[in-house]
């Protein structure tokens, strides 16, 4: 069943049909937000600049990858030839005591042997290097741009997707010319080289297999059609069933505190039969095109040879040339099984290929400037603390929405600034403005003088880091989870920067101290613990200003008391931001700024605001009330 | 997507026949489909091996005879066994299409009906994209291991015996040069298979490597670009994804000359043939036509036979991935306990929650470890409520998650109104208790559907909006669709404070005797804590509540407060008591280190605007 110079290992009946998990996540909610709906403006023609592009620099090897098939397929459909050429010229010849031909055909066979074997070995060989540097140069394309993307795409884009991206859509077009692409072009050059090599031997003969080709043709695109239709649904349906399937396990203690199990049992079992019928359709699907085409191939297997052996009794062709044809037809109709499946994947692939274009087309709304500027030197090394001025800046998302409007403010160096007001006010994007997540869509944020979008990214960084709420921990060590600040730091450095913060007590007591394992069993890290190793990474970076976005919400009293004991001595002279819903962290402030709707409504140091009537000096009072 | 590498540790190498068998439960409503496929397929198979001795009588009978009429028959014979094939496929795949599909589905269905009842503690120990590739990838291969190397192993068996027979029996120097490279080649692509599922697996844990640090770029995104760290994840990247390539190069290559021997030697085989069968036809002793259909039928066999190594090969696949399966399939599913237990008439000193001498340790815990929780005598009156209160790593959150058995403890026992909750059911005990958790977690249903799945099934749109009411979650109603809105994986995302209000009117939405909330306002700013809390207040009045609580405000909520320490209760008694009386409560509600005078004094007076002015 499978061709001789096939590639891959035969696949199984009805494969093909591994579950599409990309694209998890799919919005029910039909906005005309692309973003919603999973399409990115692609640009037209992206897609094939896309592939272009790829292959580009690949251009000899392709050449000479496609020659080798070229010749590997000459070396196999040779064989039945000198089948030919024995029975009608070695085997007279030989009964002549004429043993030349008999020697020539053992020669050719046995050189045949070889070189489809050689040429095969040379082939995959060299078309898997070119595959696998499409796909390591389309990896790091993805991972780069993905990287250079603004946080506010980020956002809005959702990582399932862009982790789909980058695994199971690679993944698509990975299988597609690692195990698709090569076995489609074999068969067509075995489909071109066979049809050939019958219409030499014998025109009629020939014609009546390239005759076949055409209802083959037909059936193959009414299955590429059906098929297409059926695999969609089949991969919507399991798409379906993995999320259920996830939020159920990611979600699993609700689900036992509320009693969902049962309730869960019958939705999943709508899905899981949904994806069970789609999936039966597409074996039946695969069952009705193998009969199809199994007709198709038979029954030109038997015209052909009633009509050359008719020839052949009547003595118009020589036994050999239909021994040859014989031998030609099995090989010809062999792989066309498969023919509708690597359409398939093509058509798979296709998707993918343009998804990633799409994303590729975004350009970073937060670019790199192509001049940087440096920082001028900080005056003192006991001040090292950078005034901030936010000039005449206004923000809005670009899909229309006015966060900040218009508003000027300095942050002189080493001060440090809380800012307060409820969700939605206005405060992250504020900060994110800083840390240059975003830029302004109007006016510049400074830096010493400098604007933030002249810097570079490591001398931004050098200049402003920002702490988050979420306390994401890559996999690997707490140590290396604290070196992310600044990868250069010492042991000791990172324990002092952890001692500082208050968390060295709890990392000495996992089970490695330092060198535990986030990932591992038994590193069960808290959400308050996870976000003391965050500062302790933001006290190694060692930064101008320094950004804390609500970065204390998990941690209780005394550990947020401990990190505002850090803050006021290790980080002393610094500009500092700091954006919380506790009031306790507005003790160490120099200043207050609440903001509301936008605006910042009162701005003033701490004492002069609760001595005050705004909105600050209730919300103290109610706080102090708590604790008397 | 699976990140984590997967937990098997090398098991005793047990045998693929018997780890498969294990299938047989499944399989055996099918079993009369599933055979007769394996038989049809069978019988089509060997009728594509009598289609050369056709083509052998016709070329030595009809046409060395030159009688077209014969030829007529011959090809009419050709062509009724080409329907038959084709038809005997087809019906093989028809027979197994639907009933493969359901075995697919009935293990899927099971395996997700069970994993919703392990306990909690199998939860923690496995990453759910681990769980999800075992209901997807592994039994995809196993409806592919049923519907192909099962009947392929038997039919390409039969196949290769039977075409050995015939070609034997025609000629069987001829049949023995042919067959010869059979064996030796069955062997290499079996040893093969062995080298190539090694790379491949190095190779699919590297992908999965390389997956973890995207998933980590994206998921860590704010950190990388906070912290400027892009380029040292570019170079981990590159550099895994190097590596990777080396490994898919490997595999290439491996495969490359697999395929140049599985070309090579049978063409080799074939050419020898096909030069002693032209000698031996020159002589005579053999017909042209055997000859033909020699060479026919050798070219029939060579699938069969290069099969088989593939096809053990995915039958290792299948057995791996039936252990996987069955490595989740056979953890133990909690009891789902005594319905109406011993019942004892419980005295007034018994109501409310009681916990009476509890220790609990992770099942996963180092031996020898202290007890996460020990000792634990706590006594929650009926219509009380309690704040639970203690430093980072206290057991706080365990402690709550025993009260509705999402852990067991390990020693001692809790009641409720004296019952003991073991003696309850689950479905029982999780209706009288009502949960909500620090990290709220929201279905893909609607708001109102996430709401009202905290109650017993009778709430309505009252409670609904009485629920939403207290926890300060009317913007519910602002939402695109109002309470209709899908929100969850799939729906609209929520911000983390307002999954946290939707939690908490899940939780009271039932109007449930006993109330557990994990810091349940933790992600709320001070304006809305303010108003959730006088709303729970009036709710708290005639429940049985714990509370976590980490902030003063919070603790107020409580009638009275319990202070968890290593593990162990330190003190019981009112925020303001324990205030007094305890310097470790003081110290965690006012940060300040015990015995410290300015206890909760702002140091905001001593940082006047005018500081600001000097740093210019």
């Amino acid at each position: 069943m499978t061709a001789p110079a096939s590639s891959a290992p035969p696949p199984a009946a009805g494969s093909g049909s591994r579950p599409d998990a990309g694209d998890a996540p799919l919005r029910p909610l039909d906005s005309g937000d692309p973003f919603d709906r999973d399409v990115l403006p692609t640009p037209p023609g992206a897609t094939s600049a896309l592939l272009r592009s790829l292959l580009a620099p690949l251009k000899a090897r392709v050449a000479v990858t496609t020659l080798l098939l070229l010749f590997q397929q000459a070396a196999v459909q040779a064989g039945p030839l000198l089948v030919a050429y024995a029975i009608d010229s070695a085997v007279p010849a030989i009964r002549r005591d004429d043993h030349g031909p008999l020697i020539a055909v053992a020669v050719g066979y046995l050189l045949c042997a070889l070189l489809s074997g050689g040429l095969q070995f040379a082939f995959i060989e060299a078309a898997a290097r070119v595959n696998q540097d499409v796909l390591l140069d389309l990896r790091g394309r993805i991972f780069r741009h993905a990287q250079a993307l603004s946080v506010d795409f980020h956002e809005r884009y959702t990582s399932g997707r862009l982790i789909s991206r980058s695994t199971t859509d690679v993944e698509s077009l990975r299988e597609l010319l690692s195990e698709g692409l090569q076995e489609l072009v074999t068969v067509i050059l075995s489909f071109v080289y066979i049809s050939a090599l019958l219409l030499w031997l014998d025109l009629g003969l020939g014609a009546v297999a390239v005759a076949s080709f055409g209802p083959l043709y037909l059936l193959v695109r009414l299955y590429q059609r059906r098929a297409g239709r059926v695999f969609q649904l089949r991969s919507t349906a399991i798409a379906a069933v993995i999320v259920k399937f996830v939020e159920t396990m990611n979600g699993i203690r609700p689900v036992r505190a509320f009693r969902r199990e049962a309730v869960n049992d019958a939705e999943f079992g709508v899905l899981n039969r949904r994806h069970e019928r789609t999936n039966g359709d597409a074996l039946l699907e695969m069952a009705r095109y193998v009969v199809g085409s199994r007709l198709v191939a038979n029954t030109a297997v038997a015209v052909i040879v009633l009509w050359g052996a008719y020839r052949v009794a009547s003595g118009s062709l020589a036994l050999g040339v239909l021994a040859a044809a014989v031998l030609y037809l099995r090989r010809l109709y062999d792989p066309i099984d498969r023919l509708g499946m690597f359409l398939n994947s093509y058509q798979s692939a296709a998707a993918s290929l343009e998804k990633i274009a799409g994303l590729l087309a975004q350009t970073p709304s937060v670019p790199e400037p192509g001049t940087p500027r440096r920082l001028p030197a900080r005056a003192t090394a006991d001040r090292p603390g950078r005034e901030v001025v936010f000039d005449g800046v206004r923000f809005a998302y670009r899909t229309g929405g006015e966060v900040l409007p218009r508003f000027d403010l300095t942050l002189p160096a080493g001060q440090t600034v809380a800012v307060v007001g409820s969700t939605g006010a206005g405060k992250s994007t504020l900060a994110k403005l800083l840390a240059r997540f975003y830029d302004p869509s109007d006016g510049r944020v400074l830096l010493d003088g400098v604007d933030l979008r002249e810097l570079s990214a490591p001398e931004l960084r050098r200049g402003v880091v920002m702490v988050t709420q979420e306390a994401f921990l890559f996999s690997g060590t707490v140590a290396e989870n604290i070196a992310i600040g600044r990868p250069e730091a010492t042991r000791e450095e990172i324990e002092r920067a952890a001692k500082a913060i208050g968390a060295h007590e709890f990392i000495d007591a996992l089970p490695d101290g330092y060198d535990t394992d986030v990932r591992k069993r038994g590193g069960r890290i808290s959400a308050g613990q996870r976000q003391l190793v965050g500062f302790a990474r933001a006290l190694l970076a060692d930064p101008a200003v320094l950004i804390l976005d609500e970065a204390t919400s998990s941690l209780d009293v005394p550990g947020e008391r401990a990190v505002q004991r850090a803050m006021s001595t290790v980080l002393r002279g610094r500009t500092a931001v700091v954006i919380a819903h506790r009031l306790s962290t507005v003790e160490i402030a120099d200043r207050v700024l609440v903001m509301e709707h936008g605006r910042i409504v009162e701005d003033g140091g701490p004492g002069e605001l609760i001595a005050g009537t705004g909105r600050f000096a209730d919300l103290h009072r109610a706080w102090r009330d708590s604790l008397a | 997507m699976p990140t984590t590498r997967a937990t098997t540790e090398d098991r005793p190498d047990r045998s693929a026949v018997r780890t498969l068998l294990r299938l047989w439960p499944f399989v055996r409503p099918v079993r009369v489909r599933l055979f007769t496929a394996a038989f049809v397929a069978v019988v089509a198979s060997c009728l594509s091996l009598v289609i050369p001795l056709v083509l052998k009588w016709m070329v030595d009978g009809p046409v060395a005879d030159r009688d077209p009429a014969g030829v007529w028959l011959g090809a009419l014979y050709l062509l009724l066994l080409g329907i038959a094939e084709a038809g005997l496929f087809g019906l093989r795949r028809w027979l197994v299409a639907r009933p493969l599909s359901h075995v697919e589905a009935e293990l899927r269905a099971e395996l997700y009906g069970h994993l919703q009842r392990l306990p909690v503690a199998f939860h923690d120990r496995w990453a759910s994209g681990q769980l999800l590739s075992r209901g997807t990838t592994d039994l995809m291969l196993l409806r592919m291991f049923l519907a192909f190397p099962l009947t392929f192993l038997l039919v390409n068996g039969v196949t290769i015996l039977v075409g050995m027979a015939i070609m034997v029996s025609q000629d069987w120097l001829l049949g023995l040069i042919v067959l010869g490279p059979a064996v030796p080649l069955m062997w290499t692509c079996l040893v093969f298979e062995r080298r190539y599922a090694h790379v491949a697996r190095l190779a699919q844990d590297q992908v999965g490597d390389l997956t973890t640090v995207v998933e980590e770029s994206v998921l860590g995104i704010r950190i990388i670009k906070g912290f400027g760290r892009h380029r040292s994840q570019a170079r981990a990247f590159r550099e895994l994804s190097g590596t990777l390539r080396g490994t898919e190069l490997r595999k290439a290559r491996l495969l490359a000359s697999i395929w140049a021997v599985i070309v090579t030697l049978p063409e080799a085989a074939i050419g020898a043939a096909l030069v002693l069968g032209a000698v031996r036809v020159a002589d005579g002793q053999l017909s042209a036509g055997t000859l033909v259909a020699f060479l026919s039928t050798a070219l029939a066999l060579r699938w069969p036979v290069d099969s088989i190594g593939f096809l053990l090969a995915m039958t290792q696949e299948a057995a791996t991935a039936t252990e996987r399966y069955f490595e989740v399939r056979d953890a133990h599913v909690e009891e789902p306990g005594a319905a109406g237990g011993p019942v004892r008439k419980p005295g007034p000193a018994d109501g409310g929650l009681r916990f009476h001498g509890v220790r609990f340790r992770y099942p996963d815990a180092p031996p020898g470890s202290p007890p996460t929780l020990d000792d634990i005598d706590l006594h929650i009156r009926p219509g009380e409520s309690m704040a639970l209160v203690g430093a980072t790593g206290s057991g706080k959150t365990t402690l709550t998650a025993l009260v509705p058995r999402l852990h067991e403890v390990t020693a001692g026992r809790i009641t409720l109104d004296g019952h003991d909750i073991t003696a309850l059911s689950r479905a029982e005990l999780r209706t009288q208790v009502a949960v909500a958790f620090e990290e709220p977690t929201l279905f893909s249903v609607s708001v109102g559907e996430n709401v009202l799945m905290g109650g017993d099934g009778n709430a309505g749109r009252a409670d609904l909006e009485r629920a939403l009411s207290v926890a300060q979650a009317e913007f519910a109603h602002t939402l695109p669709q109002g309470t209709d809105t899908q929100v969850g994986e799939q729906g609209l995302s929520l911000s983390g404070g307002q999954r946290q209000r939707i939690a908490l009117a899940r939780a009271v939405v039932g109007r449930p005797r006993f109330l557990v909330l994990d810091d349940p306002l933790s992600a709320l700013d001070v304006h809305t804590e303010a108003a959730v809390e006088a709303a729970l207040r009036r709710v708290l009045a005639d429940t049985t509540a714990l509370i976590v609580a980490h902030r003063p405000s919070t603790v107020l909520l409580a009638d009275r407060v319990a202070l968890l320490s290593q593990g162990r209760i330190a003190a019981v008694g009112t925020h303001h008591e324990l205030l007094r009386t305890n310097p470790e409560y003081a110290h965690l509600m006012s940060g300040e280190q015990p015995g410290d005078e300015r206890a909760g004094e702002p140091r905001a007076a001593g940082a006047p605007a005018g500081e600001v002015e000097d740093a210019r």
